[in-house]
């Protein structure tokens, strides 16, 4: 058995990524279960809004946690846009044609990128980049833990506008009975759009909290998206806390994965559990049975 | 209040209204009578917005309602309550009436809610259950109450007794007769045409897409044609 002071950290470690991931999760799971298809193009936008914290800091000075403020409304702004005026409009209400717009969208924003700011890996340099709390015995960098937080907090806010407010009761509402839907005045063009907005938005508090511990290039988002998709299944498809839950697990998951087999094999560890989970309990932890 | 002149529509290129004009007069339960796969329902979804008109006209209080949309005509008053309910059964009772003034009468939600709880209580008994839980015949009644929470000017309600025991049809009907004892005027959409017309003022009976019949109830109920086709009396 592995001395605790060794596995406790990679646990702790796994957590902070964990939380990110959700967060990535939380916008993928909301777009589907609210529109029914995959967004593709979600780790192209979140590559974006990781060059608008990039090049906040590295032009303007603006501090990665000041960028909050900044960055996942505009993130909104464009995810509202891009769903009312290109995903809507390009897939005449089939749910094909969105998936195809999607992946379309992630293809050209990833190369516009690479064509804008190469394919150099960027780094911001921020005072706090090497500073460390003691938790529990063990070394966290700061960031990692602001993540935490910040990711823990903003999953709450999320919750509260789903559960308690209007334009929440009218995303759960259209998700499931769009004729009902428009039957008591919602304005369903306008819900579908602020839906995927919100989820875009998570996509920009995500790359807030995540570019001072980690990089920016035009591909970055491909490997968030993939582990999204894995905790948006496992945690059951449209399931807001599963996407929580899967999330937590994962980054536990791939930190002791990286403990034990190497760094580099780490994502095995979060395959395995996704085909036993599969295997098991096709619908995700959290899911419901069709 | 509603006046609706040779309207005409359909799916794709298949006509399904050929021409269909009634009217609804301020307080009154007029029946819009008809087997099934005449147009009934064609007729409701255009009214609510759901589908465009090809052509003809709606008047909803002097105003012309034509390929508005459904937004607008909640807005307006004219509340639709679905064949089928189409409540949200992944919401709880509550959050049901709460979307049912999304769009109008927001600010008396509290007091609507105490309102239509008061017409049915039994919605009341399971306030923060989710609303798939429910019994066909509660369903019809939520369906119902959401419709009552944008406090409407007129009341479309289509089919409300289909797939109810004969108990609870007697009842709905009793309630929809309640409900326009206040005022409220009915637009009821109905294949049970005798009890339809117990409670209703006037109706008018569709066949294969155009209204056959019309007149007021106590006349009808005497139509040898009617009574041979629908009541199944000689």
């Amino acid at each position: 058995m592995p001395d605790l002071a060794i596995v406790l950290p990679s646990v702790l470690n796994g957590l902070t990524t964990g939380a990110l991931y959700a967060l990535v999760a939380l916008g993928l799971t909301l777009i589907y279960g609210v529109l029914h298809i995959i967004n593709f193009a979600h780790g192209a936008l979140l590559m974006l809004a990781l060059y608008g914290v990039y090049f906040l800091n590295t032009v303007l000075g603006v501090d990665p946690y000041v960028a909050l403020f900044i960055v996942p409304p505009v993130m909104f702004a464009i995810g509202y846009t891009l769903q009312r005026l290109v995903i809507t409009k390009a897939s005449h209400g089939r749910d094909e044609n969105i998936l195809l717009v999607t992946l379309g969208l992630a293809i050209i924003i990833e190369n516009l990128a690479l064509m804008g700011f190469r394919s150099d890996t960027r780094i911001i340099d921020t005072p706090y980049s090497f500073e460390v709390f003691e938790i529990l015995g063990t070394f966290i960098p700061q960031p990692k833990v602001y993540a935490f937080i910040g990711a823990v907090v903003t999953a709450g806010l999320f919750w509260l506008v789903i559960n308690k407010t209007d334009l929440g009761r009218a995303i759960r509402a259209l998700a499931k009975e769009p004729k009902g839907a428009r039957l008591v005045g919602i304005n369903t063009n306008h819900v579908f759009a602020m839906s995927f907005g919100l989820g875009v938005a998570c996509l920009g508090v995500a790359a807030c909290l995540l570019l001072p511990t980690y990089y920016v290039s035009p591909h970055v988002g491909q490997g968030f998206v993939l582990v999204a998709f894995t905790i948006v299944v496992l945690g059951g498809m449209g399931s807001f806390v599963g996407a929580l839950l899967g999330g937590l697990i994962i980054g536990v998951v791939e930190a002791l994965g990286g403990l034990f087999l190497g760094e580099s094999l780490g994502q095995i560890g979060i395959f395995v559990i996704f085909i036993v989970v599969l295997i098991f309990r096709p619908t995700g932890l959290l899911g419901h049975k069709v | 209040m509603l006046e609706i002149q040779n309207l005409k529509g359909g799916y794709g290129a298949v006509e399904v209204l050929r021409g269909v004009s009634f009217d609804i007069e301020a307080g009154e339960i007029v029946a819009l009578l008809g087997s099934n796969g005449v147009g009934k329902t064609t007729v409701s979804s255009i009214l609510s917005g759901l589908m465009k008109p090809w052509s003809g006209e709606i008047r909803f209080q002097g105003e012309l309602l034509n390929g508005q949309s459904s937004e607008a005509i909640v807005e307006r008053g004219l509340i639709h309550v679905p064949e089928g309910r189409h409540i949200f059964p992944n919401l709880t009772i509550r959050e049901n009436l709460e979307l049912g003034a999304y769009r109008r009468a927001k600010k008396n939600r509290a007091r609507n809610i105490e309102k239509v709880t008061a017409i049915f209580p039994r919605l009341k008994e399971r306030f923060d259950q989710k609303a798939g839980t429910l019994s066909g015949g509660e369903q019809q009644m939520l369906a119902i109450g959401r419709g009552m929470m944008a406090e409407p000017e007129l009341l479309i309600l289509d089919e409300p007794s289909i797939g109810l025991s004969p108990l609870l049809v007697e009842e709905m009907f009793t309630l929809i007769g309640q409900l326009n004892a206040d005022g409220l005027p009915v637009l009821l959409v109905e294949q049970n045409v005798l009890q339809s017309m117990e409670i209703a003022s006037r109706a008018f009976v569709m066949e294969n897409g155009e209204i056959s019949l019309s007149g007021p109830t106590k006349d009808l109920m005497n139509d040898p044609e009617l009574k041979r086709s629908y009541l199944g009396l000689s």
